[in-house]
């Protein structure tokens, strides 16, 4: 039991860590589907869903923050103890409704 | 940073409520699994395992002719924690991801955990299960097989998000499906390296955390220590 929080804090430290320092340095290449979309001209049939015109972090860029690597690494850093959270929560209540 | 993350506006309706019927089944049956069959040291590791796909997934990688990729962590989900609870581990990356980050779209999410979840954990779940009862029960081959399957769940993603394109007129299957899988046979080689990496990791740390195999664990540290 003990065992196992040690090896989560570890996992967790980790994954928070690649998200803030790593992810501002990651490819800014289009990706797999992006580009196929680029090349066989359907991109712009791409939109942003109503709810999304207001994301609280569209686009990985952490708001207000000018410097874009820092605004990439701050999302991650969010971003990342945030699915923590949810995931954790999510199995959380999914045992407790037994 | 979109990948296989289709965005609104790419699929018609009918094709993206298909999809979110069958990715709600699956979620819905992996809240199942984790209502009867999760025990309670192991929720925090859905926790973390969820935390470090979203992370992994802001690491693009450069591949071929300016066009980049990113991880994808069906695989290694399934292989850690069984297909079923896997499922619910990228349903619960990707709605972050669409909903605080504007990656992925909301109508298409279902297709989403359809393409980047569903089919990559139920694929990992079958066939690496299947490989563990007919190979040698050595940490090599059970790591060669993962990468393979590693390697496919994304050709697979691929594939699907190309038919999904081609059911909602998009464009036709002949004009996405070439590229996809060329360029997802690349984003795949990553995908192996990276799960392969982090599966060994826990194994060398915690093999009992491995579902889709049964590896003895260690013994505690003060049982090692005893024994010297």
């Amino acid at each position: 039991m003990k065992w196992t929080r040690v090896f989560v804090a570890l996992a967790l430290a980790l994954a928070v860590g690649l998200a803030t320092a790593a992810s501002p340095f990651a490819s800014a290449s289009p990706d797999g589907l992006e580009k196929v979309a680029d090349d066989k001209r359907f991109l712009d049939e791409g939109r942003l869903a109503a709810v999304q015109e207001d994301s609280p972090i569209p686009d990985y860029a952490f708001p207000g923050v000018e410097n874009e690597r820092l605004a990439t690494g701050l999302a991650g850093f969010t971003g990342t103890l945030v699915v923590f959270a949810f995931g954790y929560g999510i199995a959380l209540a999914a045992r407790r409704r037994r | 940073m979109i990948a296989l993350h289709i965005p609104d506006g790419f699929l018609s309706g009918d094709v993206a409520a298909g999809a979110a019927v069958v990715a709600m089944a699956a979620v819905g049956y992996g809240l199942r699994v984790a209502n009867v069959q999760l025990d309670e040291a192991r929720v925090p590791l859905l926790g973390v395992l969820a935390a470090f796909i979203f992370a992994a997934q802001m690491l693009n990688f450069p591949i071929a002719g300016g066009t980049s990729g990113h991880f994808l962590g069906a695989t290694l989900a399934a292989v850690l924690l069984g297909p079923w609870l896997a499922c619910l581990v990228m349903a619960v990356v990707l709605a972050v991801q669409a909903f605080a980050f504007a990656d992925g779209g909301i109508s298409a999410l279902g297709a989403n955990v359809l393409n980047m979840g569903v089919l990559g954990a139920l694929l990992a779940g079958l066939l690496v299960s299947a490989a563990w009862k007919l190979m040698p029960h050595s940490r090599v081959a059970f790591l060669t097989i993962v990468g393979i399957v590693a390697w496919l769940a994304v050709v697979v993603g691929a594939g699907a998000t190309s038919v999904e394109l081609a059911l909602s007129d998009t464009v036709p299957l002949g004009t996405s499906l070439p590229p996809m899988l060329g360029v997802h046979t690349l984003i795949g080689i990553g995908e192996a390296a990276i799960t392969v990496a982090a599966v060994s990791a826990v194994l060398a740390a915690r093999p009992d955390l491995v579902a889709l195999a049964d590896f003895q664990p260690m013994p505690p540290p003060a049982a090692a220590e005893g024994r010297i």
